[in-house]
């Protein structure tokens, strides 16, 4: 919190000798004392676990740059040698292929933990606007990176996915080809896609260094949602180290099993047999779909019958969550005593799977097999290019109808004064023996 | 009254030391606009790239009901040997596609039998494949668009007909592409 006095007290000489000239030491300690909510659940531990995707795919990247080429010739040939031959290559590249994965899991339930718990209400906003970007700078880079093995999917992916900016009228064409190198995706192309993915997650470093600011400037959000008193500040917070610490080291290895489970025994379950392929620019695959973090907005992007109208819908529905501390017009924080919006909620996590399941079939395909059905505008109503459009229609409104309004018109439940109030009897105040043990679990 | 003057004299002397402001803000846009643009430009299409204009093809290799994709700048392109039949079928029918064309204005007069388009779906770039779709041509794998034997556009999200590129025929067979 921005009022945490420094606590930090040099001790051996050395340490004073630093402090007076560079307190490094002195920034890292109040730093990790950090006084921070005691109620905390699980649903907290995800950004430390982002931290270390994070960490991961910057090591296991910066190892494969070392072994990979960007060059059409070479990338897809490279990228079996690695797996053949350089010593622990295949271990190295599915740990990066996957990491991206795990990268997604874990940044998907950060953020619906933040829209759950009103972690973007004031004095939040900058701490989501930032995040919005990096999540926006992490689909950018998996994108990349996606491209550099040059298969099939790789390729055809780099097609699709350019030919969105292409979309855009007057300047699209130029910056399409400006974007590419040359008139089609080619060799030009890998070799700034390479580039780009190698400076894009030091900017994604930097922005979580602006999210952290931010964070320990407005101080952390916690599942009841108040602003903790200052006179409550002793009794409702612990030192971020090392109650917190060790909690997220826990959750880290209870992710890390989930991430070694895929690593070592399905490593290939998360991606698409086609990428296996080389790139050629003559075929395109019968199904081409993107990787499954890509999913839901790929369904947002087909559900809208204009090529262009699609793009706009697609980005709007991430640019849609950079407003979201404005949309959302309740003084409740969280939807833990906001009954109506919870319920909301849970159809928008319901619909948001739905989205990424959409993404993976045809849009003609029938929903419901042999079901008898009719013609609408463009398609069939029983086929997932409407249920695509239905549950469109949901995430948009969402956020642009159902938040302003609900907000106005909903009945909070009564909210504690104290975070130790729901779990402790007479708030905390007599820290008796019986209930304190139980408070992290709940929630 | 005199005061005021004064004070006007005062405000002309943080004009001119404005006009430094501006000037030096001016210069500094400048020099980094000037900066920039070669940063940028660099990432258009190089030299090298450029100068893959044209191609030459033979078009003894196609068969009759064939079709050959070539490669021309990075993108394939289709040429189709089309059979009487499907010529008769599209000469029969009025305008179509997206903008409507006539089947005439997308070949050569007296070369009616050989259709040149890029194989690009007009929609995100898919290469479509022939002999599926509902309309005689071309059907997209990616997101379902059909093409009819003309290449045009005549169903799924695809906002224009397949592109005719720039040819000419350089003698009976041959043809120059670009």
């Amino acid at each position: 919190m921005s009022d945490h006095e420094s606590t930090y007290v040099p001790k051996t000489g050395v340490e004073k000798w630093l402090d007076s000239r560079l307190p490094i030491v002195r920034f890292g300690a109040d730093y990790m004392s950090l006084p921070t909510p005691k109620n905390l659940n699980y649903w907290w531990t995800f950004g430390g676990i982002l931290a270390l995707c994070l960490a991961v795919q910057i090591a296991t990247g910066i190892v494969l740059a070392m072994h990979y080429v960007p060059n059409v010739e070479l990338a897809f040939a490279s990228v079996e040698r690695i797996m053949r031959d350089v010593n622990g290559g295949d271990l190295i590249r599915y740990t990066h292929a996957n990491g991206a994965s795990m990268f997604f899991i874990a940044v998907y339930l950060h953020m619906l933990r933040g829209l759950y718990y009103g972690s973007y209400k004031a004095p939040r906003e900058m701490i989501w606007i930032v995040g919005c970007v990096i999540f926006f700078l992490m689909i950018a880079t998996a994108f990349l990176g996606y491209v550099l093995p040059w298969g099939q999917m790789s390729y055809w992916g780099a097609e699709v996915i350019t030919n969105l900016i292409g979309a855009i009228p007057v300047v699209g064409e130029p910056v399409l080809i400006w974007l590419r190198g040359g008139p089609a995706i080619d060799n030009a192309t890998l070799n700034r896609f390479f580039s780009l993915h190698y400076l894009l997650p030091f900017v994604i470093a930097g922005c979580v260094v602006l999210h952290l600011w931010a964070l320990h400037h407005a101080g952390q959000n916690n599942p009841v949602g108040i602003l903790i008193p200052k006179d409550r500040q002793k009794k409702d917070t612990v030192p971020f180290h090392p109650y917190f610490t060790v909690k997220d080291g826990f959750a880290i290895i209870l992710f890390l099993i989930l991430f070694a489970t895929f690593v070592f025994f399905m490593p290939n379950a998360l991606g698409h047999a086609d990428n296996y392929i080389p790139a050629n620019p003559l075929v395109t695959p019968a199904h081409i779909v993107p990787e499954w973090y890509m999913l839901p907005f790929y369904a947002i992007l087909r559900a809208i019958p204009d090529k262009f109208g699609g793009v706009v819908a697609m980005f709007a529905a991430i640019g849609v969550l950079f407003v979201l501390p404005w949309l959302d017009t309740s003084k409740v924080r969280s939807m833990r005593y906001r009954p109506a919006m919870r319920t909301f909620f849970v159809i928008f996590v319901l619909v948001g799977l739905g989205l990424g399941w959409c993404g993976a079939q045809l849009p003609d395909a029938p929903v419901v097999p042999g079901m008898p059905s009719f013609q609408l505008f463009d398609g069939q109503l029983n086929s997932y290019l409407w249920l695509t459009r239905l549950f469109t229609a949901y995430y948009f409104a969402f956020f642009l109808i159902i938040m302003p309004i609900v907000g106005l018109k909903e009945t909070p439940l009564p909210i504690p004064a104290t975070i130790s109030e729901p779990v402790l009897p007479g708030g905390g105040d007599a820290m008796t023996a019986a209930a304190p043990a139980s408070t992290e679990k709940k929630g | 009254m005199a005061e005021s003057v004064v004070t006007e004299g005062e405000g002309g002397d943080a004009t001119r030391r404005d006009f430094i402001h501006i000037a030096a803000g001016a210069a500094a846009v400048g020099a980094g606009a000037m900066a920039v643009w070669p940063l940028i430009n660099q990432m258009n299409p190089a030299a090298d790239t450029l100068a893959l204009a044209s191609i030459e093809f033979d078009l003894t290799k196609v068969q009759e009901g064939q079709q050959v994709v070539i490669k021309w700048q990075g993108k394939p392109v289709f040429v189709r040997y089309r059979t009487p039949a499907e010529i008769q079928r599209l000469a029969a029918e009025p305008q179509a596609g997206s903008p409507p064309e006539s089947d005439a204005a997308r070949t050569k007069e007296g070369h009616q039998q050989y259709l040149v388009v890029l194989g690009n779906c007009t929609h995100l770039g898919c290469v479509p494949t022939f002999g599926t779709g509902e309309f005689g041509g071309w059907f997209c794998p990616c997101h379902g668009s059909h093409y009819d034997a003309s290449g045009r556009i005549r169903k799924g999200p695809a906002p224009l007909n397949l592109v005719v590129p720039d040819y000419e025929y350089v003698s009976d067979t041959r043809i120059k592409i670009g």
